[in-house]
């Protein structure tokens, strides 16, 4: 995988009128795996845009070596085609040769349009279309969410693969995820 | 490149008729329906139906041109398509520019069709209506264009459609001016000076409609 590195200096984050967060620093390297942990509405969703380069910090600068894969609440497949061609979409982006569905147990599902989809499964088919990517940066917004047991190990695995295979993951979740080597950083702590 | 193919072939078929985003026929049937309706209005003089009848298809086109505006950029940018597609490194300008394609091939061409049945509901004979299918050929790209910027600007607003039908009104009269107006000097004037609009339109709708998108993901 490409050399990889995401620095973030001093960041603050505002939604409206309110400060949500300063004075965030980071850096990662290739490897590392970081979640941001925190209570809903600290700003942990708008951290991970601004290190995707999506939301512009109210202060501060991110740096970003090698390509960024963003997994949020929005799986960015459309509703009314089948799976696998909502998928094939982005394979045909993403020039992906070795896909997850198999892995992600999405095989069964690939017939059926995206929105008679559960959000579980949504969330799965968000992840097959991540690691396709092969972006060296993840970030993932509350990844676990709507998945079950068997699914967050697959989950958890698929990060923990991608961080010994050189590259780094931000996972924002108030969830606990298990990963060898996880870092975390409470938002609360920067709160102003 | 490869990626804006792909992206084209993903709007072609949401965007044309029959398409998932449905909104092509109905601006179509809109059209017919106008140009149905005007004869029951006006009377059925042969003579006053000919002589206003190219004028009635302008103003039915620049009204069906409204139709698809809410279906343009909403649903993509709720996705999260606009944010999969920034983070490839493809600009919001070049997509844009592939919708705009898709856009105008979805209601352009079926507009200029639809001309001729609506031709022999008026009654306008073949030369008048070669004018007004040239006529339209020249403006639809640049109605495409106003539409296109409209839908980005108020892609974040709510109540957007009402307001993006209100906003694109007085941006397109300068195109109805020229392309109708060629049917009364029946000139090639007035329908080169509407395709000169509709090129500097296209040519400014990518990077109006790119900064658009942008700003409404800050949002």
């Amino acid at each position: 995988m490409e050399p990889c590195r995401l620095a973030a200096t001093d960041l603050a984050c505002r939604r409206g009128e309110r400060l949500l967060f300063r004075g965030l620093s980071l850096d990662l390297g290739s490897g590392a795996a970081l979640q941001v942990a925190g209570p809903n509405g600290t700003g942990k969703s708008s951290l991970i845009r601004i290190l995707a380069g999506l939301l512009r910090p109210f202060a501060g600068a991110v740096e970003r070596v090698g390509g960024v894969g963003l997994l949020d609440e929005r799986p960015a497949l459309d509703g009314h085609q089948p799976l696998a061609k909502a998928l094939g979409f982005w394979g045909r982006i993403d020039r992906d040769q070795e896909s997850a569905v198999e892995r992600l147990g999405l095989e069964p599902l690939l017939d059926l349009p995206v929105r008679f989809l559960s959000t579980g499964q949504r969330k799965r088919a968000a992840l097959a279309r991540l690691v396709g990517q092969r972006a060296p940066i993840w970030l993932l917004d509350e990844p676990l969410n709507g998945l079950d047991v068997h699914a967050v190990e697959m989950c958890e695995a698929l990060v923990a693969e991608h961080c010994a295979a050189g590259g780094l993951a931000v996972i924002a979740s108030h969830q606990p995820f298990a990963l060898p080597g996880l870092i975390t950083l409470t938002l609360a702590e920067f709160a102003p | 490149m490869r990626a804006l193919l792909a992206i084209l072939r993903r709007d072609l078929p949401l965007l044309l008729p029959g398409g998932q985003r449905g909104g092509t026929l109905l601006p179509l049937l809109f059209f017919l329906a106008v140009a149905m309706l005007y004869p029951f209005a006006v009377g059925p003089q042969p003579e006053l139906l000919a002589r206003t009848g190219g004028g009635v298809i302008w103003v039915a086109a620049l009204l069906a041109a409204i139709l698809p505006l809410d279906r343009l950029f909403a649903p993509d940018l709720e996705h999260g398509f606009f944010d999969q597609w920034a983070l490839r490194g493809i600009a919001e300008e070049a997509v844009v520019a592939v919708r705009l394609l898709a856009h105008w091939l979805s209601f352009g061409p079926p507009l200029m069709l639809a001309a001729l049945p609506a031709a022999g509901l008026l009654g306008i004979d073949g030369e008048t209506l070669w004018t007004v299918g040239l006529g339209l050929l020249a403006g639809t790209p640049g109605l495409a264009a106003i539409g296109l910027m409209i839908a980005a600007l108020t892609v974040g607003v709510r109540g957007g459609t009402a307001l993006a039908g209100l906003l694109l009104i007085p941006l397109a009269v300068p195109l109805l001016v020229f392309g109708a107006g060629a049917l009364a000097t029946g000139g090639a004037g007035g329908i080169a000076l509407c395709g000169a609009l509709s090129l500097l339109l296209v040519a400014i709708a990518p990077f109006a409609g790119g900064a658009a998108i942008r700003a409404a993901r800050e949002g």
